[in-house]
């Protein structure tokens, strides 16, 4: 299952959910499948949605979803370490694994050869990870929300992407409209 | 050791609001880190690296905190991108308190190689700076945190070797 499908089979878990989502493909896709206020969508600023998940997390007692790539984990890999030494048991770090860049061209990324995120995040300490294949993901993520324990769970699935448009909605639109979500 | 000024600036941040701060240390704001852990109405998360510390500013902005960053004039060097698509694209107010390395009464050479860079990357980056450099200047900081939320922007206060070493 490309990374489409497997937010497709989630909506029906994080359509209610606080969500901040991975740069590019991911957020565009989403937006494309089920745009809600409760949607973060980065713009820019690779690598960030995992810290920017966890900043909110910290910040108010919502669950808390960032559905991060591997490529991006990889670009700011110590952050796991920032969340495994502050557990947040309102948060959940959703690393979407397809092992490459898939905004980029699908070039193959290193948690697509010898490095394991779901390992990296044990060891900066992270104390429930789990690594799930693409179908077993919603119950996963279910099972993660339902725990309230952080959890990380990495979900192994297919590389590729579809088309879809980018996201034309104004920053401060985005911004403003999830705030008010946080809120009410 | 902790100085008056150290405590001075923490209480100035209580006093405005701030809530969350994260930070990746630096000698000069060794005080300053030492009285945030002792200070209960902020949360104190260090990070790893100044974009990641910025992710972390703006994931509490969106829940509702007040946010500021402490850090080193090095670290510009590593945050232009998160300060253009993520602070100011997003109109996230930041104060970022910044030890100004490579300042007269710098003992060491390489980091005057970053000060040379550290207003011009601002001044590109239309970011408002402030520059205390006699201990007195430390009076304007309640204002700037106040106008930091006012433009919501982020703004940045470079504090230097001067400003440490006469501030009582
Ligand atoms: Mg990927």
């Amino acid at each position: 299952m490309i990374r489409h499908d497997l937010l497709k089979t989630l909506i029906p878990v994080i359509s209610d959910q606080l969500v901040v989502c991975n740069i590019g493909a991911p957020s565009q896709e989403l937006h494309a499948l089920d745009d809600q206020p409760t949607n973060f969508y980065m713009l820019g600023t690779m690598g960030l949605a995992s810290s920017i998940g966890f900043g909110l997390a910290l910040a108010q007692n919502k669950p808390v979803i960032s559905i991060d790539g591997d490529g991006s984990v990889l670009t700011n890999l110590a952050t796991l370490s920032t969340i495994g030494n502050n557990p947040q048991d309102n948060y959940i770090l959703l690393i979407v694994d397809n092992g490459s860049y898939g905004s980029t061209g699908d070039q193959p990324t290193y948690a697509g050869g010898k490095t394991s995120l779901a390992a990296v995040a044990s060891a900066c300490g992270c104390e429930n990870v789990v690594e799930v294949s693409d179908e077993e993901t919603p119950e996963a993520l279910k099972a993660a929300l339902a725990s309230k324990k952080m959890t990380v769970i990495v979900s192994k699935c297919d590389s590729g992407n579809v088309q879809v448009p980018v996201i034309k909605t104004n920053p401060i639109t985005i911004r403003d409209r999830f705030m008010d979500a946080v809120q009410s | 050791m902790a100085k008056d000024i150290d405590r001075r600036i923490i209480g100035d941040f209580v006093d405005n609001g701030v809530d969350f701060v994260t930070s990746v240390p630096c000698k000069q704001l060794a005080g300053v880190i030492e009285v945030l852990d002792q200070t209960p109405a902020i949360k104190h998360v260090p990070s790893n690296k100044e974009d990641e510390g910025m992710g972390l500013c703006a994931g509490a902005y969106l829940g509702g905190g007040r946010p500021a960053i402490f850090m080193q004039n090095t670290a510009l060097g590593v945050v232009v991108n998160t300060l253009a698509t993520l602070i100011q694209f997003y109109q996230i107010p930041l104060p970022m308190l910044i030890s100004y390395r490579g300042e007269v009464g710098e003992p060491v050479a390489c980091q005057v190689e970053m000060a040379l860079h550290t207003k011009a990357i601002l001044n590109q980056l239309h970011i408002p700076t402030y520059h205390f450099h006699r201990p007195e200047d430390v009076e304007e900081l309640p204002g700037i945190l106040n106008h930091a939320q006012m433009c919501s922007k982020p703004v940045a206060i470079l504090t230097d070797a001067t400003f440490w070493r006469t501030a009582t």
